[in-house]
């Protein structure tokens, strides 16, 4: 049954059919919407679930570490400085290979302060060791997040997944939502075998040394390259239950003849396959790849999938400061390595919750037509002017 | 009477790297084996997580994780909610040093006794951050010499007053919380004891000498202890939703001198008249702890049955049993 949902219900009521036994959460803006639907449904007895109201982020991370170390699932939210705050501990779920999911509603950091929508969030915490899954639609945010709970309960890892604050969180979109029986079908019971218990007593998150710590992080590493494939194979199945399939590392988009590729992460891919529409109907052979899974970043993929392109023009909501973007640095770093000269565009936008238009990103891809490939141009920026048209 | 040896278990097995002496490995190991196998134990880093699982190696016989320095009380509170949604009973126990209460961890441990969460903290109380390598912490006594403390031409050790945790703790009027030493193992014994059969966020804060930091003689760990309570520097109580409910009282007030002498880290107090007024000042100290829990008194009268139970009308809620009992 299709129904008109705001994307944090969408994704609060998915949450709620994985069964969590126990939600914390601290709120912020625009996050906060998930865990209000959360907490309503467990005060209606909707939902069987300790809801935990945490004094921090820091706390919050930490709680889900305990209740799912304990063996029972557990669901928490943020966005922003909260990720941020919760940093230390988010490092460390993952280096003891918990299976715990996240909602990151992304949103920009400060300073200066803003509630908006950017990915600077999730993008800087890209080395915590968690997957990150980034959606389009309040449609794929729920779906993905109940592949979330599959795909780190098969891994071992804790995943991520990262929707727009506001595109999304607060924007009503037509949303089916995946039935209860659809989800337990698809979703077992957690089986966590190191779960705290006095039958059978562990030790979890003891010291190492310089001759082991190494081995630790290198097994963490070949774990999240193994992700991949699980990752893409999450996404297959739950198109089998479902019926519904949002791509599992990456989603094309008219890619197979396409000389000048955009690439992208999240919502802002709507606005960029209108784009592409406009410039196919003028003639000219652009595609779009919007990469789902950022981490594990599915290198051998996407060199694979872009193998035809000419250009590549990367438009990114986020910004490693005195380096550039950061997607385009990787997706350079990955081409070079598989011996491809293909020119990368590294546009960087949207930040701070600015528009990126249709328009907008049409020009870019003008720009990108016209001028070699510089390492980071900003879009629509008042300081270097309204576009660089190179 | 239970005769049976008190440390059967060995929740904590020997081999551990505690140095000699350590007045928080002997803690733990009364602790936890008065509290048992029975149960899930959270740590925050310090020493006793350094010493008790290092290097793929671990002395706890009993499931122990170890998540940073400031969450032990939240993934504490994760477990605690994680059993409560299964209705299983198992106690959930965290064991923390002072930094890891009363300084960086203070924030989830207010927020896990606010909610109410059925979790036993402990707090192995050192007086310093050891496991560093000594310095200073909030925990600290005025005047103490540390690394980040040292006496000089200007300073004469700790320039700050030891903090009132137990007093912090007290104000969330929750419904136990106690002093205990390594000193006195049969009042220990008992508050662990009466901390197990109360249901909600209990506190325990057992003093702990360090020979290291504190720089006594290994054997005088016990003596230290002893006199740290024998000149009220150190008084042992019981709170009950935040009011005293008992005090172990002084048949009489040592002068802090014997205290600090034994000590290295008091040392340069005796050495000069800026010194000796400081030992004045933690004289004065002790003297208030002897008076406003009336250890020399006896005869004060206490909190009576019934202002508990009016307490515990007002503040009980905190003690929501994780299972309902079975008809």
């Amino acid at each position: 049954m299709r129904q008109q949902l705001e994307g944090s219900h969408a994704v609060a009521s998915a949450v709620a059919r994985c069964r969590p036994r126990v939600i914390a959460a601290y709120p912020i803006t625009p996050q906060t919407h998930i865990i209000e639907h959360l907490a309503r449904m467990i005060a209606d007895g909707d939902l069987d679930s300790e809801f935990v109201s945490a004094e921090s982020e820091f706390a919050a991370a930490s709680i889900v570490l305990g209740a799912v170390a304990t063996g029972e699932r557990a669901f928490t939210a943020t966005a922003s400085q909260g990720l941020l705050l919760m940093t230390e501990v988010l490092f460390n779920i993952a280096g003891l290979r918990l299976p715990v999911v996240m909602i990151c509603a992304n949103r920009a950091v400060s300073a200066p302060i803003s509630i908006f929508n950017d990915h600077q969030d999730s993008m800087s915490l890209r080395d915590a060791g968690w997957i990150q899954l980034y959606v389009e639609s309040n449609q794929e945010a729920a779906d993905t997040v109940v592949q979330a709970y599959r795909i780190a309960e098969t891994c071992a890892l804790p995943v991520m997944v990262c929707m727009d604050g506001f595109f999304l969180t607060h924007t009503f979109e037509p949303v089916e939502l995946p039935t209860q029986e659809e989800v337990d079908r698809y979703l077992p019971p957690l089986r966590f075998p190191r779960a705290l218990n006095p039958a059978r007593p562990m030790t979890l998150g003891g010291g190492a040394e310089p001759d082991n710590y190494l081995e630790y992080r290198a097994s963490q590493h070949r774990a999240l390259d193994d992700a991949a494939e699980t990752i893409a194979h999450a996404s297959t199945e739950y198109a089998q239950v479902t019926g519904r399939d949002h791509g599992g590392l990456f989603e094309a988009y008219r890619l197979a003849d396409a000389h000048t590729v955009v690439v992208a992460l999240g919502s802002v891919m709507g606005a960029i396959k209108d784009s592409v529409d406009a410039l196919r109907h003028q003639g000219q052979a652009v595609g779009a790849l919007r990469l789902r899974c950022f981490r594990p970043f599915p290198s051998q993929a996407l060199v694979r999938a872009l193998a035809g392109a000419q250009r590549i023009v990367v438009v990114e909501k986020a910004l490693s400061a005195g380096a550039g973007g950061i997607l385009a640095c990787e997706l350079r770093a990955c081409l070079q390595q598989a011996g491809s000269a293909c020119p990368v565009h590294g546009f960087v936008g949207g930040l701070g919750g600015r528009d990126l238009t249709v328009n907008t990103l049409t020009a870019v891809i003008d720009a990108a037509a016209k001028s070699p490939a510089p390492a980071c141009r900003f879009i629509d920026c008042h300081e270097t002017g309204p576009l660089e048209t190179g | 009477m239970d005769t049976r040896d008190p440390f059967r278990e060995n929740v904590l097995a020997a081999g551990h790297r505690a140095c000699a002496g350590c007045g928080e490995a002997m803690a733990a190991r009364m602790v936890t084996d008065l509290i048992g196998s029975e149960a899930i134990y959270v740590a925050a880093t310090g020493c006793l997580q350094v010493f008790t699982t290092h290097n793929a190696q671990s002395a706890w016989q009993v499931p122990w994780i170890h998540s940073v320095f400031a969450n032990a009380a939240a993934v504490a509170a994760g477990i605690e909610a994680a059993l409560r949604a299964r209705g299983d009973n198992t106690p959930v126990v965290v064991q923390a040093g002072d930094g890891g209460t009363f300084d960086i961890g203070l924030q989830c441990l207010s927020g896990m006794i606010e909610r109410g969460h059925d979790v036993l903290f402990v707090c192995y109380d050192n007086e310093g951050y050891m496991n560093t390598g000594v310095q200073r912490s909030g925990s600290t006594p005025h005047a103490v010499r540390t690394t980040t403390s040292p006496p000089g031409r200007l300073r004469a050790g700790k320039r700050h007053l030891k903090k009132d945790v137990l007093a912090i703790v007290g104000a969330h009027h929750l419904p136990y919380a106690a002093t205990a030493t390594v000193a006195f193992f049969s009042d220990l014994q008992d508050k662990v004891k009466k901390a197990l059969s109360i249901r909600g966020p209990r506190f325990l804060q057992v003093l702990a000498p360090c020979p290291l930091g504190w720089d006594h003689a290994a054997e005088r760990t016990v003596e230290v202890a002893r006199l740290a309570v024998e000149t009220g520097l150190f008084p042992l109580v019981e709170l009950e939703y935040g009011t005293p409910t008992s005090v172990m009282h002084l048949a009489r007030q040592r002068p802090v001198e014997d205290y600090l002498e034994l000590q290295g880290r008091f040392r340069h107090l005796f050495a000069s008249d800026r010194g000796r007024e400081e030992i004045r000042h933690l004289q004065a100290l002790a003297d208030t702890h002897v008076a406003h829990y009336g250890l020399l008194d006896p005869d004060r009268p206490g909190a009576t049955e019934a202002s508990v139970a009016a307490r515990r009308h007002a503040w009980g809620g905190y003690a929501r049993p994780r299972r309902e009992p079975s008809s």
